[in-house]
């Protein structure tokens, strides 16, 4: 069983596994020099950054769901990730994408890239032609005490209520844009391994009572987009009033 | 030296041979296309001399992703693991249906269902039953793949299971008798599911 050591004050993290491979995050203060200075009679830390995982689902030979003859899930997460991030990094946010290609990337290393961030927010896009609207999932873990140490299968637990929270923005900002939302509980990795507030985003096509919006339809994806960007501002702004 | 008369019934019987066999084969096609005009390959007759009996299907909702309960009566077997196989073989043939709201194309369904008791624990009165639920490659091969439909399905056989057994605590899943990562790309298959995590269970 894998273990992730939760060191939140120190603005660090550390994973620790069956094959003992230390992941060390590259903050300041993280590491110990040989010979500390005396300490200084007040210390002010840094307020923390706010940054945002973003985990385009697939990738590689993993092609995901079949959307259309031409169109594959891979694709289409991908696609709206960049979109994304550049929409985010426009306003300021930090963004870390688990890919930037198609390339081939497991659970392990897609949750070892997001605990290594410390995100204030994780969001893993998926796509489907099953349902309508946008599906939001949280990890079905039952909740946890953060603790020092986080079972590596399981971590998510800790940030079940934060996930939720984070959730719930996504579903305003939906709804605000008049795309219908579902909301669940799943099991999936990575999610259940993410250290952050992480929510599953998977779009579907829009089923209206005239006709059905496809998900290649570029207007739609641009309003999916767009709403997921105002959630994470606002995300930003409550994330901010925390203590 | 044949004669003539054993030359003739030779080729009488090698022609009334393959007659035969002509139509034997025609015979077979028109029975194969009769039973997938019918829309139901799988054997669901119920068993002659059992009572009719009501059971409680999960049924899965994709447009609204929730899961609700809809009563069926069905002939069952005695056996318990026999009925619970029969039970959700019905539930699947449900979601190959015309017009489901939650489709799955035609298939094999469920290989077979174990139930297996689990040690009595400290505060337990009745011992819990972990339920083995071995799903066909057919049944996986026609899932559509999705976050939402794959756990919409999940939760489905979990809480179908655990309304007519109430004894079920835990759900496991194989495909073929091997442990699979997941249903169709997305919902986990290799983890154990707690029968709580069905849609309505009040209780463990």
């Amino acid at each position: 069983m894998r273990w992730i050591e939760e060191s939140r004050l120190a603005g660090g993290c550390l994973a620790i596994g069956l094959l003992l491979r230390p992941l060390t995050c590259s903050l300041a203060g993280a590491q110990s020099p040989p010979n500390p200075p005396p300490a200084p009679p007040a210390v002010v830390r840094p307020a923390p950054r706010f940054a945002v995982v973003i985990d385009a689902a697939h990738g590689g030979a993993d092609g995901g769901a079949r959307l259309s003859d031409h169109l594959l899930e891979k694709d289409l997460v991908l696609s709206l990730s960049v979109r994304l991030r550049s929409m985010l990094s426009a306003h300021g946010i930090a963004v870390t994408t688990t890919r930037e290609s198609d390339s081939a990337s497991t659970a392990l290393n897609r949750a070892e890239t997001a605990n290594h961030v410390g995100a204030a927010a994780c969001i893993t896009l998926h796509a489907t032609t099953s349902g309508s609207g946008v599906h939001l999932f949280t990890a079905s873990l039952t909740p946890v005490p953060l603790t020092r140490f986080l079972p590596w299968e399981t971590a998510q637990g800790a940030y079940a209520e934060q996930s939720l929270r984070l959730s719930s923005e996504f579903d305003s900002a939906m709804t605000h844009t008049e795309i219908p939302v579902t909301l669940g509980r799943t099991a999936l990795q990575p999610l259940d391994s993410f250290t952050c507030p992480a929510v599953v985003v998977e779009i579907s096509p829009l089923s209206g009572t005239a006709h059905v919006t496809a998900l290649s339809d570029p207007a739609y994806q641009d309003r999916i987009v767009a709403a997921l960007a105002a959630a994470i501002e606002q995300w930003q702004r409550d994330w901010r009033q925390q203590p | 030296m044949i004669s003539r008369g054993q030359r003739i019934l030779f080729w009488t019987l090698l022609i009334s041979s393959v007659l035969m066999a002509v139509v034997l084969l025609r015979m077979r096609e028109r029975a194969m296309d009769r039973l997938l005009a019918s829309g139901e390959t799988m054997p669901l007759n119920p068993p002659a001399g059992r009572p009719v009996q009501s059971v409680t299907m999960m049924m899965a909702n994709d447009m609204d992703g929730s899961v609700q309960p809809a009563t069926q009566n069905l002939a069952l077997p005695v056996d318990a693991n026999a009925r619970a196989h029969v039970i959700l073989q019905h539930l699947i043939v449900n979601y190959a249906r015309p017009g489901s709201k939650h489709p799955i194309a035609e298939n094999k369904g469920v290989n077979e269902i174990f139930f297996m008791t689990l040690p009595l624990e400290a505060n337990q009165v009745v011992p819990g039953t972990v339920a083995v639920v071995d799903l066909s490659t057919s049944f996986v091969d026609a899932h559509p793949s999705g976050i939402e439909p794959e756990t919409l399905t999940l939760l489905s056989i979990i809480g179908t299971l655990h309304a007519n057994f109430s004894q079920i605590s835990q759900v496991r899943f194989l495909v073929d008798g091997q442990q699979r990562d997941t249903l169709a790309g997305h919902a986990d298959l290799t983890r154990i599911y707690l029968a709580s995590d069905a849609p309505g269970v009040k209780h463990l």
